[in-house]
């Protein structure tokens, strides 16, 4: 029987020809992507405390992220930490405060089709965009991958959603997902997404990349698109040469899945999750006129340069209503310059936007942006439990960018399609 | 390693991170936080149960938060092995590295509240030794319940450091 892709780079990271769902396997990490958050921090001591070092510095990649800039002592300790951390092992693959990992790796040429990846940050499914395996673990798992390159895993089932036709206006990745929260639940734990169709196949790697993080929301353990040209164009823009073998990465016709699902793209609505979950979700139309507080574009998964090219096209030209506030922070310095080049961030400013560093920050409360009591904000980030961005006496909505930039403009929730020409 | 013989604590579904490590304890030390596990569920439990007795639960076991002190509590308490229908991913793992052995176990309607169990978690055997019914589980491999006998990920992080510095 055949394959599907996880399976398949379980099996080659295993050293096995063919791996099963629910089979325990110890596979061979081709990279390690550790954050200053649970990182550094929580590995170092452990290490001391076993008196060893790194497998290969080479293979690891340390991304100071969640904490930046620092806000406080503690965070200017934790980002310090970070820093002599990678000096002590000579890590050559260090970002600090270049972006927010999960778009800093790909920004840079680190992943590649077929790879195993683990991560020690929940969203690290993202990945899964450019045709790899990457999941997200705890500290202490991390440790282990770090001192010996291994990792055992139960090889999961794999769900595959196919998508066709187009898109409306307005609608987007993120709508997506917000309506896949809703249909698929978010406790699909030990399993896999894998996703297809002739509208996955015409999307960004930005629009993918959004697919496979909020993988992470619906449970699974990582979320995957097999690669094609747009996915080795992206290598190569990278400055990377995509891997000889790297179209080989598919399932098999015959591989054999949980479950299969299909929806139709053209029958999607621009999508809003409410308080306080992602699957709490519906058109947003159905949410119309909820009075906002604050606007954020920002996170891993909604402040691309994609995402603020959205943004600005529902802001240019308008200004955000007064008693709103919109902050945006980029998902990494180098979508901050691109968007400073071709013009998209001076349609924000222009209309009012508040930019703020790229980081983690206050889609996970860590940095500026977070929430007071009482207060409502509608975010293109990908969780909204209770107090994940400030206090938890606060609201949050999601949706997509261009929902948000509407809703700052408007002073409510509103229509993203009445601000597009 | 030989079979885990213990008797059986028999739970329900979704037994989540706040039962098993409840979030008014989790500053407490871990010790201190292990005696309350599942007090909203089983006040005897955590007095009761003794090294090696087997959990047995039905689906999405350990469902919630990532806190490790929700299956740091099930090491700590001694027991022998959690067999449910399904866990939780971040707990299952949680549990192996902590040296707790986990099994799925479609068949835990079949268990009652006391029975005898022998649960053999490298074949992937579990007999009840009440009842004298057997039951195949998806096994834990070899070296994987090496970590696991080893007491979890760091405990045996440190042994086959050690190993390596001997050979
Ligand atoms: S931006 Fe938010 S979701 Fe993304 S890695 Fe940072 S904290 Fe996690």
């Amino acid at each position: 029987m055949g394959q599907t892709l996880v399976e398949k780079i379980i099996a080659r990271a295993a050293g096995k020809a063919s791996v099963r769902p629910s089979e325990i396997v110890t596979c061979k990490v081709d990279l390690a992507m550790i954050v200053d958050s649970g990182g550094p921090r929580k590995i170092w001591p452990r290490l001391k405390e076993l008196g060893v070092g790194v497998w290969d510095p080479e293979k690891i990649v340390v991304v100071s992220d969640h904490f930046v800039p620092a806000v406080d002592a503690d965070t200017a300790a934790i980002l310090k930490l970070s820093r002599e951390f990678v000096r002590e092992f000579k890590i050559p693959h260090f970002y600090d405060m270049k972006g927010i990992c999960h778009v800093v790796l790909p920004e840079n040429g680190h992943l590649q089709p077929g790879m195993f990846i683990c991560g020690g940050d929940s969203h690290s499914t993202m990945g899964g965009a450019y045709g790899c395996y990457m999941a997200g673990f705890g500290g202490i798992e991390m440790t282990g991958v770090c001192i010996t390159g291994e990792i055992w895993t139960r090889v999961p089932e794999t769900i595959r959603v196919d998508w066709t036709g187009k898109f409306n206006q307005a609608v987007v990745a993120k709508d997506v997902m917000l309506f896949l929260c809703r249909q698929l639940g978010m406790d699909n734990a030990f399993t896999a997404i894998e996703y297809g169709g002739d509208t996955v196949a015409g999307m960004s790697m930005s629009e993918r990349g959004v697919l496979c993080n909020m993988a992470a929301e619906l449970g699974c353990e990582t979320g995957v698109i097999a690669p094609d040209e747009t996915t080795l164009a992206a290598i190569r823009a990278a400055g990377k040469q995509p891997i000889a073998d790297a179209l080989t990465w598919h399932s098999d016709r015959d591989a054999s899945y949980l479950s299969k699902h299909a929806f139709n793209a053209t029958e999607l609505q621009p999508q809003i999750a409410a308080p306080h979950a992602p699957s709490n979700s519906g058109p947003v139309g159905d949410y119309a006129k909820i009075k906002i507080d604050q606007a954020y574009i920002g996170a891993c998964v909604g402040a691309k340069l994609s995402d603020l090219r959205m943004a600005a096209e529902v802001l240019k030209g308008r200004k955000i209503a007064s008693n709103v506030r919109l902050l945006v922070a980029p998902s990494s310095q180098k979508i901050y310059a691109d968007a400073a080049a071709d013009g998209t961030l001076g349609i924000l400013t222009d209309a009012g936007a508040t930019m703020l560093a790229s980081g983690c920050g206050a889609c996970a409360a860590l940095g500026a942006g977070v929430l007071s009591e009482g207060e409502v904000c509608i975010s293109s980030t990908n969780r909204n439990f209770k107090g994940r961005m400030g206090s938890n006496k606060a609201e949050v909505y999601l949706g997509s960018p261009y929902t948000v930039a509407a809703a700052a403009v408007a002073g409510q929730i509103a229509d993203p399609r009445e601000f597009l020409s | 390693m030989s079979s885990i013989i213990g008797n059986v604590w028999r739970f329900g579904d979704e037994i989540n991170s706040d039962l098993l490590a409840p979030g008014l304890y989790l500053k407490a030390a871990n010790e201190i936080m292990a005696t309350h596990c599942l007090e909203s569920v089983d006040p005897t439990f955590a007095k009761s149960v003794q090294p090696g007795d087997i959990m047995v639960a039905g689906h999405n076991f350990g469902v919630g938060s990532a806190r490790e002190q929700a299956a740091l509590s099930l090491r700590l308490l001694k027991v022998g092995a959690v067999l449910a229908d399904s866990f939780a991913r971040i707990f299952y793992r949680n549990a192996l590295n902590f040296g707790v052995p986990c099994l799925f176990f479609p068949h835990y309607k079949d268990i009652l509240a006391g029975d005898r169990l022998s649960v053999d978690a490298v074949s992937g055997k579990v007999e009840n030794l009440t009842s004298g019914k057997s039951y195949a589980v998806d096994p834990i491999p070899a070296h994987l319940m090496e970590m696991i006998t080893d007491g979890g990920l760091m405990p045996h992080l440190k042994r086959r450091l050690e190993k390596g510095k001997a050979a």
